[in-house]
């Protein structure tokens, strides 16, 4: 546990928290590496199948990162995604996962700083909770 | 469409628990259209359940597939490949699906993972609302379109009732008053003596009242 290295999952949309992660890049900020980037079109191609399947193969932590409200470059795609977050949250409470493993953010392209600060609370926030139960038992 | 909601996942859970192999059956069809229990859902329910049982220590094997149809002989004798396969199956359809596997292989312990709702219509993405009840003898014809028994909840047949107030139904305000609807339905198309005719007493025999129906049509039956 002392040695508990969180595997976290990081969608992040293209136009906003992808380019963020670039911006945080650029300025030689650092980030935990534990954070592992999928980039998506957008926050709204991120299904509840694709968190699920993260935290199946070993994630411990999976968070899903759009735009700003309002500024989502296919208008609604990160609301949408948002919702589909809060589902998912609270059917991994049903089933003793625990849904503070699933969380979504909001950034825009320039916020570097944010990118960085989410990515490091986030694995924080796991490496506290432990090794994700589905992980630990097999 | 036949509408359905997944059962709640702690339900789920107890009912796969005594099993090591489950096959996971989707609809492609109501139960798609109302996301119940298509193949997306059964994707989701599937790792869900895959999850549950790896944190416990006992990782169970999931089979999924979705069927064209569950409740037609044809499509559920696809299963055959793999029903030997399996301890149960979980199937994600409305009850006639589940029922047609159940009739179809009787010695493996069949489990509705849905609760099947009423016969609705989508209101708006995400939304669906009850529109039919199936009471075999259609008055929409004498209601300008919108249905009295399905969706008046006393199902009068002559209203409205009192319980109308600025039409909404005294049952809830989210619910239309059903005989309001019928009556600006009627007022547009300008046929309100229709409303002034008495619907005789509905006789409630080619409904559920007359017991299990069914439809044989000597045309097609074998």
């Amino acid at each position: 546990m002392e040695n508990f290295e969180p595997v976290i999952v990081a969608y992040c949309c293209h136009y906003c928290a992808y380019t963020a992660a670039d911006m945080a890049g650029s300025k030689r900020l650092s980030y935990p590496p534990n954070v592992k980037i999928i980039r998506v079109p957008c926050s709204g191609k991120v299904d509840m199948i694709h968190i699920l399947k993260a935290l199946e193969k070993g994630a411990d932590g999976v968070y899903v990162a759009g735009c700003l409200e309002g500024d989502c470059h296919f208008n609604t795609g990160n609301v949408r995604a948002s919702k589909r977050v809060a589902y998912i949250k609270k059917m991994l409470d049903e089933i003793g996962i625990g849904g503070e493993r699933v969380e979504m953010f909001s950034m825009s392209a320039g916020m570097g700083e944010r990118f960085a600060q989410t990515a490091s609370e986030f694995t924080e926030k796991i490496r506290k909770l432990g090794p994700n139960p589905a992980r630990a038992a097999a | 469409m036949i509408t359905a909601e997944q059962k709640p996942m702690k339900e789920l859970v107890e009912c796969v628990r005594p099993f090591q192999r489950i096959l996971l059956a989707g609809c492609n069809e109501c139960v798609t259209v109302c996301a119940a229990g298509g193949r997306k859902e059964v994707g989701i329910l599937a790792s869900a359940l895959k999850l549950q049982f790896q944190a416990e220590g006992k990782p169970i094997e999931i089979t999924e597939i979705t069927l064209e149809r569950q409740c037609d002989p044809e499509y559920v004798e696809e299963l055959v490949a793999q029903i030997d396969k399996v301890d149960a199956v979980l199937s994600m359809a409305c009850g006639c699906g589940v029922q047609e596997v159940a009739r179809r292989y009787t010695d493996k312990p069949v489990f509705p993972a849905v609760n099947t709702k009423f016969m609705g219509a989508s209101e708006r993405q995400g939304v669906w609302a009850e529109r039919c009840q199936g009471c075999g003898d259609c008055v929409l014809g004498l209601t300008g379109g919108v249905c009295p028994v399905a969706r008046c909840s006393k199902q009068i047949l002559n209203g409205p009732c009192g319980g109308s107030t600025n039409g909404k139904c005294e049952v809830s305000s989210d619910t239309d008053c059903a005989w309001q609807l019928i009556w600006d339905r009627l007022k547009a198309l300008g046929k309100l003596d229709q409303y002034e005719e008495n619907i005789p007493a509905k006789d409630w025999r080619s409904g559920r009242g007359g017991g299990p129906r069914k439809i044989v049509r000597e045309d097609l039956a074998s």
